[in-house]
């Protein structure tokens, strides 16, 4: 074995490694997605400035709040179809933000929606910070 | 409503030349789903049964999914190309496909409006209903691609 089929074959083995880690980082917790976007921010998320974030427009038609309701403990609807959209809080729905591949898609495709751009890290971690406060019964 | 039921019953009585052009019951009942599509598609809307339009709408709409009707619908390029095979395997190839409905809306499209010519206007505008793409509201089926007459409830 030369250098090269060596060097080739580390670099094979970090991207497995890599791969593998990546399907292992899928699931999670919504505790565990948020620490994910807050380590990436330099402040601590802020519930109050998600909740704001979620319910104002951003200079378009639809803010968060247009498809999942302003406090998305409810099932929502999708503001050109219809369609109805389970809640949002993490408590009002067991799936939410636990897997982190589809959080990614999710906030691509509305953030692009609701701003024109994609949401920066902090953004993600206030909004998901606020969802996590909303609870049964209060 | 009657006609709903008179046709319901000329059906059973086999007598095709009363049926709508989409009335029958296997056609409508449509293929299985593939998951990737209703997975990616069916959360913002019905998972629209694929031969509900022709193969060049289907092509446009995958391509153009960053401004899908007002939205970013985008996948990644694996959910793209296995959705765009299936669609492009099972989209319409009859004499539904011989013009593609303006906007690739199939709401446009003039068999959609022959189907749905006696629904009232107000049921449209119920909130239930809120959008000709909502089949959902009325095809209590829809979900699984299930568009028969036996199926329908129309809200009041």
């Amino acid at each position: 074995m030369n250098l090269t089929t060596l060097t080739r074959t580390a670099r094979i083995a970090v991207l497995l490694t890599a791969t593998a880690a990546g399907s292992v980082t899928r699931a999670g917790t919504p505790a565990e997605l948020l620490a994910g976007y807050a380590a990436q921010g330099t402040e601590a998320p802020s519930p109050k400035a998600g909740q704001q974030f979620f319910n104002n427009r951003h200079g378009r038609e639809w803010s968060c709040a247009s498809c999942h309701g302003a406090v998305p403990t409810q099932t929502g609807k999708h503001a050109s179809t219809g369609k109805p959209i389970d809640p949002l809080a993490p408590a009002f729905s067991v799936e939410r933000f636990t897997d982190a591949a589809k959080a990614e898609k999710w906030f691509r495709r509305n953030c692009n929606d609701v701003l024109g751009r994609t949401c920066s890290q902090a953004e993600k971690a206030d909004v998901l910070s606020w969802l996590l406060t909303l609870k049964p019964g209060m | 409503m009657v006609k709903r039921q008179l046709i319901s019953i000329a059906a059973l009585a086999g007598a095709p030349f009363l049926q709508p052009a989409w009335a029958d019951e296997d056609a409508a009942r449509g293929v299985p789903l593939q998951p990737k599509y209703q997975q990616e598609c069916g959360a913002c809307h019905a998972a629209y049964p694929p031969n509900m339009l022709p193969a060049v709408s289907w092509r446009r709409i995958m391509i153009n999914l960053n401004q899908h009707f007002g939205t970013d619908a985008t996948v990644d390029a694996a959910a793209a190309k296995e959705i765009s095979t299936w669609l492009n395997a099972n989209a319409e190839v009859g004499k539904r496909a011989r013009e593609a409905p303006p906007e690739d809306r199939i709401t446009l499209a003039p068999w959609f409006k022959r189907e749905h010519d006696e629904v009232p206007a107000a049921t449209w505008k119920l909130p239930v209903v809120k959008s000709a793409a909502n089949c959902a509201a009325c095809h209590t089926k829809a979900d699984q691609g299930d568009y028969s007459e036996r199926n329908i409830r129309i809200p009041r």
